[in-house]
């Protein structure tokens, strides 16, 4: 079971005019795995998500999740059928509290409708009670239970990424794609964070890590995928991307110079 | 204003209650109390109360659409007119049907038009559906001019009304208030039939829309507060993230813009049963930039702030008659301050003010951090 790929990216080309953002790009994420995906800025990472989410679509290749292709899927279908994602800058609803923002990720499974809602209708009550005790014990999760009353807009800038991450996880995926969950974030902070990213999967989420920072994803990723101007350049083990010379030189070169 | 918010959150459910209820028998009893400084002159004040309460009603539809859903709608006053005109064809112009059976072909007839004029324009995102709808308000109004099977011009008279309880006469008869020089009187002959619905007396109409405006209001807070609010708020707030958090947002703009045009076609099918008479110009471009007004001045978003909104837009025009003249200019004038003083209008939703203010401080801290991801790269 653990090794069946839940996700598998087959040849995908993407080009906007004409530019080229995902060049054949073929990549499989297995079931509980963490996946990183890494390149320098403009490597067509988020294109990457924005494809697998349904935001493009793609010029060529498909894309299977669950051994299914999401050609021609909705993106709210897409989100309904267990992908979930964040978003690099972030897009919470500014005007409803953390707690609402969670419980929109999990009315995603939700089906109330007006009557129900109208007539306040025992499903409707069900489905109140259940998405309310799952949006507060994500927000305990990701350490926001304090928060859930307040504003999107009030949060902190750490509060707002990780209440994204528990609006995102509130759609009950399979799959959570995270887009630099960590930019902007201090180096401690960063780490708690791939800490709490390790949790989420150790919870049977498997994850896709977008991520600037190399250490960082070494620390936490079991695989990682290597983009560089839309072409997959590398994937492997942490340890063999580390050592493979194109990578070095097309992204850990830079990295290492300037962070010394 | 927030602190009396407060404190009066605070209070045991009981004493709330009473106090709402209190709050409702005043707004039943406010004609017959004929209260001074608020009566119209020259106007008859129970009719003021109708077209107030209709007025709420609409504010209360064009909110979910504009407030709630953030859908821009500049020809709400077209349903209003499917409503008015079916009730009118059915109770009087080519059948004799009872206003109560009419009301509900009314409102269906409304809603379907708002699903046939949004399925198509509630896909294409922003000033689109402004225009469109822009446009369905004028058509509709037009169409009836040009159709003799819609009165054209001359529009149609007779409109059923709703029926009386107790026959002519009614079950009994209550008195209103006199109000002397210093004295307060209660008037035995001046008094309103409970409950006709007649020519001359309007207050029971302004009875039957003030509970319906009640109900509406039940039902707008069951609502919002539930996962179509939740829906709708979110698509108004960024539809794209919507969308990627498992919201069919265009469905969910769907049912706000069905909705909206659910309550216009009731408010247009009652205020044509209490005129008796519609024509064409009972619908012009102009109602539905006040409708949009009552819910702009208020607050859109807030269902209260939108029923303020409305009362004023409704009334003060009609209680300042003798400056007719100004009263355009006067109320273009207090636009316009209102614009400059309260963009967010008299009373937005606390969370828009909330929202706003820190999101000043919310940018400052996304330039901080881009500075520091490229001291990352
Ligand atoms: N909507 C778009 N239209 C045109 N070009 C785009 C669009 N989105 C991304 N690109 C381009 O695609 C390339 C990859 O971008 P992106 O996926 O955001 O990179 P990354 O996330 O790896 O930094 C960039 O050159 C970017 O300018
Ligand atoms: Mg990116």
């Amino acid at each position: 079971m653990p090794d069946t790929p839940i996700l598998e990216v087959d040849q995908l080309t993407l080009r906007f005019g004409g530019l080229t953002a995902l060049d054949n790009v073929s990549f499989d994420i297995k079931e509980g795995e963490i996946l990183g995906l890494i390149g320098p800025n403009g490597a067509g990472k988020t294109t990457c998500f924005n494809a697998i989410t349904g935001v493009y679509k793609p010029t060529s290749g498909t894309i299977r999740f669950n051994g299914e292709s999401l050609a021609g899927k909705k993106r709210f279908e897409i989100t309904q059928a267990g992908i979930a994602r964040t978003f690099q800058n972030i897009r919470l609803f500014p005007t409803m509290t953390a707690l609402e923002n969670v419980l929109v990720g999990a009315d995603a499974q939700h089906t109330t409708g007006m009557f129900s809602a109208l007539f306040r209708l025992p499903k409707h009550r069900r489905e109140e009670a259940a998405g309310h005790d799952r949006a507060m014990e994500l927000l305990r999760f990701m350490g926001l239970a304090k928060q859930a009353d307040e504003l999107a807009a009030n949060l902190s800038y750490g509060d707002q990424r990780r209440l994204e991450i528990a609006r995102a996880m509130a759609t009950q995926p399979k799959l959570i794609c995270l887009d630099e969950p960590a930019a902007g974030f201090n180096p401690q902070e960063k780490r708690i964070l791939m800490d709490l990213i390790r949790k989420v999967r150790d919870r049977g989420f498997t994850v896709l890590l977008i991520e600037h920072d190399m250490r960082l994803v070494m620390g936490v990723t079991d695989r990682i995928v290597v983009l560089e101007f839309g072409k997959k350049i590398a994937e492997g083990a942490p340890a063999e991307i580390r050592d493979n010379p194109a990578v070095i030189a097309a992204y850990l070169g830079v990295e290492e110079e300037d962070a010394s | 204003m927030s602190k009396l918010k407060l404190s009066l959150s605070k209070l045991p459910k009981p004493v709330k209650i009473a106090m709402w209820v209190l709050l409702a028998i005043l707004a039943y009893a406010l004609p017959l109390l004929e209260p001074p400084f608020i009566t119209t002159p020259g106007v008859d004040f129970g009719g003021v109360l109708f077209v107030v309460t209709m007025y709420m009603l609409v504010a209360l539809g064009l909110n979910i659409v504009v407030g709630y859903a953030g859908l821009l709608d500049l020809g709400y006053v077209g349903f209003y007119a499917v409503g008015a005109y079916t009730a009118a064809i059915l109770t009087s112009f080519h059948a004799n049907w009872p206003l109560l059976f009419a009301l509900p072909i009314a409102v269906l007839a409304s809603t379907i038009s708002g699903v046939l004029l949004g399925a198509p324009t509630l896909r294409v995102r922003g000033d689109y559906l402004a225009i469109v709808t822009l446009g369905f308000g004028e058509i509709i109004r037009l169409v009836a001019v040009n159709t003799e099977w819609l009165g054209e011009r001359k529009g149609i008279s007779n409109v059923a009304r709703p029926p009386s309880v107790g026959g002519t006469e009614g079950l009994f008869e209550i008195p209103h208030l006199y109000w002397g020089d210093g004295t307060v009187l209660i008037d035995t002959q001046d008094t309103t039939k409970f409950l006709v619905f007649g020519v001359l007396d309007q207050i029971p109409y302004y009875w039957l829309g003030l509970t319906v405006v009640i109900i509406m209001l039940f039902a707008d807070y069951l609502i919002k507060n539930s996962r179509v609010g939740r829906a709708w708020e979110a698509t108004r707030e960024d539809e794209d993230a919507a969308e990627l958090m498992g919201v069919p947002t265009f469905r969910f703009k769907l049912l706000a813009f069905a909705t909206g045009a659910f309550i216009g076609g009731l408010a247009g099918a009652l205020y044509a049963s209490r005129q008796n008479f519609i024509n064409p110009d009972s619908f012009l471009l102009l109602f539905s930039i006040l409708f949009l007004a009552a819910v702009v001045v208020g607050g859109q978003g807030n269902r209260w702030g939108v029923l303020v909104g409305a009362t004023l837009v409704a009334y003060l025009p009609q209680r300042f008659r003798e400056f007719d003249d100004f009263r355009v200019l006067v109320f273009g004038l207090a636009l316009v301050a209102l614009a400059i003083l309260r963009p967010e209008g008299l009373f937005p939703p606390r969370r828009t003010v909330r929202a706003k203010q820190l999101e000043q401080e919310l940018e400052e801290l996304e330039v901080g951090t881009d500075g520091e991801e490229k001291a990352h790269a």
